[in-house]
């Protein structure tokens, strides 16, 4: 391919001379829209549009708008930069960009890292400004030699001229080349050139990663900085009733107690001793409306919403009722799945350095844009007045994406108190109970098969809150009161029914909800994926010829789930003891099927052996795909095997990860990622490998053990 | 005041007694490469060595570790780190990276103890140490790869 370029027609290429020298490209945005973003006080150390710089000595700096949280999108975007640019891949470095609206996610229209957008969003942005900037260096070569710019070939940050033998390396270019004017229009490279592009490509964050340099949000230290933690409300919508502090600020240490919005704050010259003024606090607490809410009782209610009429999300073909009722014979099963904690191995933290004219933050955060207005607010200023340092994040999953910015706004409310610059840490406990899970969801569905065994009939009931309701994104995701990503992955089934019908319920209840990594497939994946197979053995078919019947017109689903069966070996015998089981999900506009090996370890299930097949269209690094899909099974294997936040009186029961365990060494399958060879779009990497999991072990240990597990965690007494 | 070795240089330190190596290692000393995870040794991501044994820093009082050798990530001798971070690197390890820290001083250890660990031993000596991206294939390959360059004598 080809292609002349159209940047999106907000921005504008832009270019000029780097601080230190050198070559600067970037975008820009419309005099207006981005003319605030320079009023800053105390100025970034280079202009916010820029994109790419290029110094005298070669080193060359991506500047990405992105949150590198483990997804691997700093050497992603650096890739897609440098493919256009021809830059050498040694001297390449990554910088994270300031809040600008320059750096804005096309996909989201705010500064944002999320929903595995990242690849395709940025796809045509950063290869244009790589474009940019190497035609920039060729017409400045083209320019000394006096020869025409298209004699002049580029290769690992050298324009050559062929003809003539002669050659300049970038740096020695750069300077004189941010002199010219950006090239109205550039010619991407062809694809059958790439040389990064579609490679397996070492991370650019590794090295840094392992002799403890790499700076995450809490090892940021400033001068004079202070350390505090905050006693939180026990029950979600507690606020504090008394404060006996007198304990607290007797501890060595600890400087200062003063209650904020969200509890009181301990402020310390350290961790330990406000952690320690923490522990010798006296609160009297008003637990509010939720004092009395309990996991129990919303099962109960919930699974009572269940069998009443919700809102439509979906209807297709004729009414249900008379389709089931029709059907020859029929299944209806309930599923349900708990609340779950993000449970990042970085807590949360935040560093505020609030001033009267300014304020600075240095946190992991996958939503700047957001959080500098809401910190602007609590703050007290204009959003052009904070400035934010996006540090590392020890993981996200969409924790640190929240619309309330929660633990961002607390941080100002500290500082606002510390006269000084202040770290806000969390602790694990505090992290576990902090809130903002995914939704605990209750599902009940029914089933038809006709006499051959064919399914005419699917009525879907989903139950549970709204992770989308209140927030900004409420006008672009609900509609007709029905939350886009509460039914994804379910209202748009694949298979082919002929009455598909699914109804939502959106209770809204005191325990704060958020995506987390897949959002409402990470549910609706595992009802539906096990549902079918429940339709498939009541049909007496085979769950991949079942499904393969079903997916007829669905090319990329049908490819995944071939090539993930191929490679698993799927219908060929395995030891005793041992069972497959498999699934296939579409999200975030990619295709993933996994077969799953299971067997049972003194009752408690255990996976051998993973094999994931993706189709996520044109790649970039195949080895960060590879990467992704070995973490999100054990992410997902997490919440299949363990994940479960209860809630009692109130009171959250889980703190840490004796009683909100995850996955380890010992228990970590095998796992093989088998890539479809695909020229569609970029689909999503980060997430779509989260989904299937839980379906495909639930599925396997039915083959196993002949019990269906219907509710997540899987319970050794539901296999018994 | 407290006197501590680490890293191979003698420091002292004015806190309390019971401060937890952790916070007196990242708030004292400034050397964060030491992780906080969990606060109770349940994750690994403070692993440190004391006096060549891997240990948990978060639940180990300051005061227990005077006159001992304490080592961090910032600190791991070369021999040591060098085919650890070489294998990390060819097996493109990290995700996230939090919990890398941990994990490469718990790999250390092993290897130290064992130096041609088993996927058992693997299993025994790694199983303490948290990764929330899941990393745990990449790391035993690059434990054994590591294992590999050393008996080599490192690749440099």
């Amino acid at each position: 391919m080809t292609a002349a370029l159209a940047v999106n027609r907000r921005v504008f290429l832009k270019a000029g001379a780097a601080a230190g020298g050198g070559l600067l490209v970037g975008l820009s945005l419309p005099r207006g829209l981005g003319a605030q973003e320079s009023a800053a006080p105390g100025g970034p150390k280079y202009p916010p549009e820029a994109f790419v710089r290029i110094a005298p000595d070669g080193t060359t700096t991506v500047i990405v708008g992105r949150s590198e949280m483990g997804q691997g999108v700093y050497t992603a975007l650096a890739m897609l930069l440098c493919e256009d640019l021809d830059a050498d891949w040694s001297k390449v470095r990554v910088e994270s960009a300031p809040v600008a609206a320059v750096y804005n996610n096309t996909a989201f229209g705010i500064q944002a890292t999320g929903g595995s957008t990242t690849t395709w969003s940025s796809w045509d942005q950063m290869r244009t400004v790589g474009a940019t900037a190497r035609a920039m260096l060729v017409a400045e070569a083209a320019a000394r030699w006096s020869v025409a710019p298209d004699s002049c070939r580029t290769q690992n940050g050298v324009v050559s001229h062929p003809p003539s033998g002669r050659s300049f390396r970038y740096g020695e270019l750069a300077e004189a080349a941010a002199k010219r004017t950006a090239p109205a229009s550039v010619v991407l490279k062809d694809e059958k050139a790439f040389t990064l592009i579609g490679k397996p490509v070492r991370r650019l964050d590794t090295p840094e990663k392992l002799d403890g340099r790499a700076q995450f949000g809490l090892d940021v230290k400033r001068p004079g900085m202070l350390t505090a933690v905050v006693a939180r409300p026990p029950v979600f919508g507690g606020k504090v009733r008394s404060v006996d502090a007198a304990a607290a600020r007797a501890v060595r240490g600890v400087k200062d107690v003063a209650e904020v919005p969200s509890g009181v704050a301990v402020i310390a010259d350290g961790f330990w001793p406000a952690q320690q003024g923490r522990e010798a606090l006296k609160i009297e607490w008003d637990d509010g409306p939720n004092a009395s809410f309990s996991t129990d009782s919303l099962r109960a209610e919930y699974a009572a919403l269940a069998k009443t009429p919700g809102l439509v999300a979906k209807r297709e073909g004729g009414p249900i009722d008379e389709a089931l009722s029709g059907a020859a014979k029929r299944l209806e099963a309930e599923y349900e799945v708990p609340y779950l904690a993000h449970a990042t191995m970085e807590p949360l933290n935040c560093v505020v350095d609030l001033r009267a004219d300014g304020c600075t933050l240095w946190t992991g955060t996958q939503f700047q844009t957001f959080d500098r207005a809401a910190a602007a607010t609590a703050a007290g200023l204009r959003p052009e007045q904070v400035e934010i340092h996006t540090m590392f994040l020890g993981g996200g999953f969409g924790r640190r994406a929240n619309p309330a910015s929660d633990w961002i706004v607390e941080a100002v409310e500290v500082a606002k108190r510390a006269k000084a610059p202040v770290k806000v840490v969390w602790t694990r406990e505090d992290d576990t109970r902090g809130g903002y899970y995914r939704p605990f969801w209750y599902d009940r569905i029914a089933g038809g098969l006709d006499v051959a065994g064919n399914p005419v009939a699917w009525r879907h009931t989903i139950v549970g809150q709204s992770i989308i309701a209140g927030t900004p994104f409420e006008p672009g995701m609900v509609k007709d009161g029905i939350d886009s990503s509460s039914v994804e992955g379910a209202a748009d089934l694949p298979y082919a029914i002929p009455s598909l019908h699914v109804e939502l319920h959106s209770p809204k209840k005191g325990v704060p909800v958020l995506w987390w990594r897949s959002v409402g497939h990470s549910h609706n994946a595992f009802v539906t994926e096990c549902f079918l197979d429940e339709l498939a053995h009541a049909a007496g078919r085979d769950p991949l010829e079942f499904r393969r019947a079903l997916l007829k017109g669905h090319a990329r689903h049908l490819g995944a789930l071939e090539l993930a069966a191929e490679k698993a070996g799927w219908g060929k015998p395995l030891p005793a003891g041992r069972a497959r089981g498999l699934a296939v999900h579409e999200s975030f506009g990619s295709f993933a099927a996994q077969v799953a090996e299971v067997s049972l370890v003194k009752g408690r299930p255990r996976v051998h052996r993973v094999v994931c097949a993706i189709d996520c269209g044109k790649i970039v690094n195949p080895d960060t795909i590879a990467a992704q899909m070995e973490g999100a099974v054990g992410f997902g294997l997490s919440a299949a095997l363990y994940g479960e936040i209860t809630l009692k009186e109130g009171r959250i029961e889980q703190s840490n990860f004796h009683d909100y365990p995850i996955v380890r060494m010992d228990e970590m399958p095998a796992v093989e990622t088998h890539i479809v060879p695909s020229r569609e779009k970029p689909g999503g990497v980060g997430e779509p490998g989260t989904p299937p999991i839980a379906p495909a072990v639930a599925n396997a240990l039915f083959a196993l053990t002949g019990k269906r597990l219907r509710r997540l965690p899987i319970r050794r007494e539901d296999l018994a | 005041m407290l006197k501590l070795n680490v890293n191979r240089q003698d420091r002292e330190l004015d806190v309390d007694p019971g401060t937890p190596l952790l916070w007196a290692l990242r708030d004292g000393l400034g050397l964060t490469g030491t992780k906080y995870g969990c606060g109770v040794a349940q994750c690994g991501a403070c692993t440190v060595h004391v006096d060549g044994e891997a240990i948990r820093s978060c639940v180990t009082a300051v005061s227990d570790v005077a006159g001992k050798r304490v080592v961090t990530i910032e600190g791991l001798a070369e021999a040591e780190a060098q085919p650890l971070q070489e294998a990390w690197i060819q097996e493109d390890v990290p995700q996230c990276g939090y919990c890398q820290s941990g994990q490469l001083m718990a790999a250390a250890a092993l290897l130290r103890e064992r130096p041609r660990p088993s996927d058992q031993d693997i299993d025994d000596a790694m199983s303490g140490n948290l990764c929330r991206c899941a990393t745990y294939p990449r790391i035993r390959r690059a434990i054994h790869l590591a294992a590999g360059l050393k008996a080599k004598g490192g690749t440099r």
